[in-house]
């Protein structure tokens, strides 16, 4: 379990995350939604280690992090960022080995390879694995990080804003996948994303951020309602039930 | 498959390095060599060949890893400032220590050469505007800067023609006794290869590589110390070879891609075939007068150098 105790977090005076305090379910999707500046970037980064708190603590499976070596987190943890300003050419396979960096330190083992290859057929990346990710679409590229991160084995999963610059296939695409780590391998993943009726269709959890603070957190039937999302976004918007699935129109 | 012609190609070119020459020795005479054959053979051109070597080894992978760290493919010790630095710091160890010796120079020279490029990756931090062509403009800049302020010291203490023997490359001045230091050379390139996937991690960025638990920093430190001590040593002992450091890893870099552990044998090999076929055409072109290996490599590898930018625009 993550636990987030009363973290805050400040550049010069404005508050980003202001004393945020929320547990995250092992095994399940949690969705971090909420409009532009709300602070669900930097509050995933704090929990990754990325960025440290000015105050408060995050606890991953009753560790502190701030006092859990780097090196052992990152066989705990994994964070991918949105990438897409990617400078270095390396092939698909290269960037799928480095997720095992936390454990072989450069030399790969035979086992290492196993998880590599496994990650890498897992993303469906099989015919691309020796292209260089410059060649890549924007989804395939995102699959090789996700490939990646899987290779790097870890319980946890954050993932900033992977949707970013897909299309709604590769959108869908993504999201399934999110959906098998959960469900098939019993990964907790955690994600921040815009789209609101991606978070409503594939997560468990929605965690609600406005302002640096929590808004709302729950269930997607919590949350997912007319009344939670005026408070969050300050908009109307009317929820429909479309195949059990509830879709948000918020086009007025 | 490459590898196997670049490797063919080396060993040609050293065995031509070794035979050409203003006194006239032949393959077919090795075993009959008269005194002074045995004598120029070992005390120059053996030497010659082995500081070309090295030379153009480390300099590209210097170069291969300064581009890695700085996520930018036009930085290389000499569009970062690292050669201008180290000549700043032998012109400060000529003015201190008045005899300075080869350790002396060295040291200080190091010491520059780090500064200087920490001054410059510090900028690079700074600047907002990541256009790749901009940067390695920047680093020229103060690349120059550094360098005007050594002529004018230099110039203040009558050290001006000392100074002008460290501005231009060339192997022609090298002797047994003149490039031993070169050989401290031989280990980095070996970390190097130790902390290949170290750089191109940190490469990626980072928070890429902190989420991999890599230590950031003392990746890109022990980086930068591998950069500014090998060219140092060869700034000591050969003089300024420009764009080098630039060239050979672009140009690995298209057909071997960036992930530094394969591409640094590629990238060493071809370093030495460059810089040992530029030495060549030097010694060659106005037989028996040589010219010096700065120009040779500057004129061909600026050559190349707009080439790649030229490229780059278009699939950029």
């Amino acid at each position: 379990m993550v636990e987030v105790h009363s973290v805050s977090k400040s550049y010069g005076l404005k508050a980003v995350v202001d004393d945020v305090s929320v547990n995250i379910e092992k095994g399940k999707i949690t969705s971090f939604i909420g409009p532009n500046g709300a602070g669900k970037s930097t509050l995933l980064s704090i929990i990754s280690r990325l960025m440290s708190a000015d105050s408060g603590e995050v606890l991953i499976d009753g560790q502190k992090v701030k006092e859990t070596k780097s090196r052992d987190l990152a066989k705990k943890i994994a964070i991918l960022k949105q990438s897409n300003h990617l400078s270095l050419r390396l092939s698909v396979r290269d960037l799928v080995s480095f997720g095992r960096f936390p454990y072989s330190q450069g030399k790969l083992t035979k086992e290492d390879h196993v998880y590599i290859d496994e990650a890498i057929r897992y993303m469906e990346l099989e015919d691309m694995q020796d292209k260089y990710l410059d060649q890549l679409s924007g989804g395939q590229k995102q699959r090789a990080f996700i490939a990646m991160t899987i290779a790097q084995d870890t319980e946890y999963i954050l993932l900033d804003e992977p949707l970013n610059n897909l299309d709604m296939k590769h959108s869908v695409q993504i999201m399934k996948v999110l959906r098998r780590l959960a469900d098939e391998l019993g990964k907790t993943v955690l994600i921040v994303i815009h789209d609101i009726n991606f978070a409503s269709v594939y997560s468990d959890y929605i965690v609600a951020l406005k302002d640096g603070k929590i808004e709302a957190q729950g269930t997607v039937n919590e949350i997912i309602t007319s009344l939670t999302l005026k408070q969050i976004y300050g908009m109307d918007m009317s929820i429909q039930e479309i195949n059990n699935q509830k879709i948000c129109v918020y086009f007025s | 498959m490459k590898k196997r012609y670049l490797v063919v190609l080396l060993i040609l070119l050293s065995f031509t390095s070794l035979f050409v020459g203003v006194t006239s020795i032949s393959p077919l005479d090795l075993f009959r060599f008269s005194d002074q054959q045995t004598q120029i053979f070992w005390q120059s051109r053996v030497p010659r060949l082995i500081s070309i070597l090295i030379a153009g080894v480390t300099l590209s992978i210097s170069g291969f890893i300064m581009q890695q760290l700085s996520r930018n493919k036009f930085v290389s010790p000499t569009t970062a400032g690292t050669m201008d630095s180290a000549r700043f710091g032998i012109l400060i160890a000529l003015i201190v220590f008045t005899a300075a010796s080869p350790i002396e120079k060295m040291i200080v020279a190091f010491i520059f050469s780090l500064a200087g490029t920490f001054l410059f990756m510090k900028i690079l931090d700074r600047i907002k505007m990541k256009d790749p062509i901009f940067i390695p403009l920047v680093g020229l800049m103060f690349g120059n800067i550094i360098s005007s302020i050594t002529t004018f010291f230099a110039y203040k203490h009558d050290l001006i023609q000392n100074m002008s023997a460290w501005l231009q490359g060339d192997f022609s001045m090298i002797t047994a006794g003149r490039y031993e230091m070169l050989y401290i050379s031989i280990p980095l390139v070996i970390i190097a290869y130790i902390f290949a996937d170290r750089f191109t991690i940190a490469g990626m960025g980072e928070d890429f590589a902190r989420n991999l638990g890599l230590n950031y920093k003392q990746a890109v430190n022990v980086g930068l110390v591998i950069v500014a001590l090998s060219t140092t040593l060869v700034v000591l002992t050969v003089g300024l070879i420009p764009f080098l450091g630039l060239v050979v890893p672009n140009i690995v870099s298209i057909y071997k891609g960036d992930n530094l552990k394969n591409s640094l044998s590629d990238t060493a090999l071809l370093g030495a075939v460059f810089i040992l076929f530029c030495d060549i055409l030097g010694r060659i072109l106005i037989f028996p007068y040589e010219i010096p290996i700065g120009l040779t490599v500057g004129v061909i590898g600026s050559g190349i150098f707009i080439y790649l930018l030229m490229r780059r625009r278009d699939y950029a």
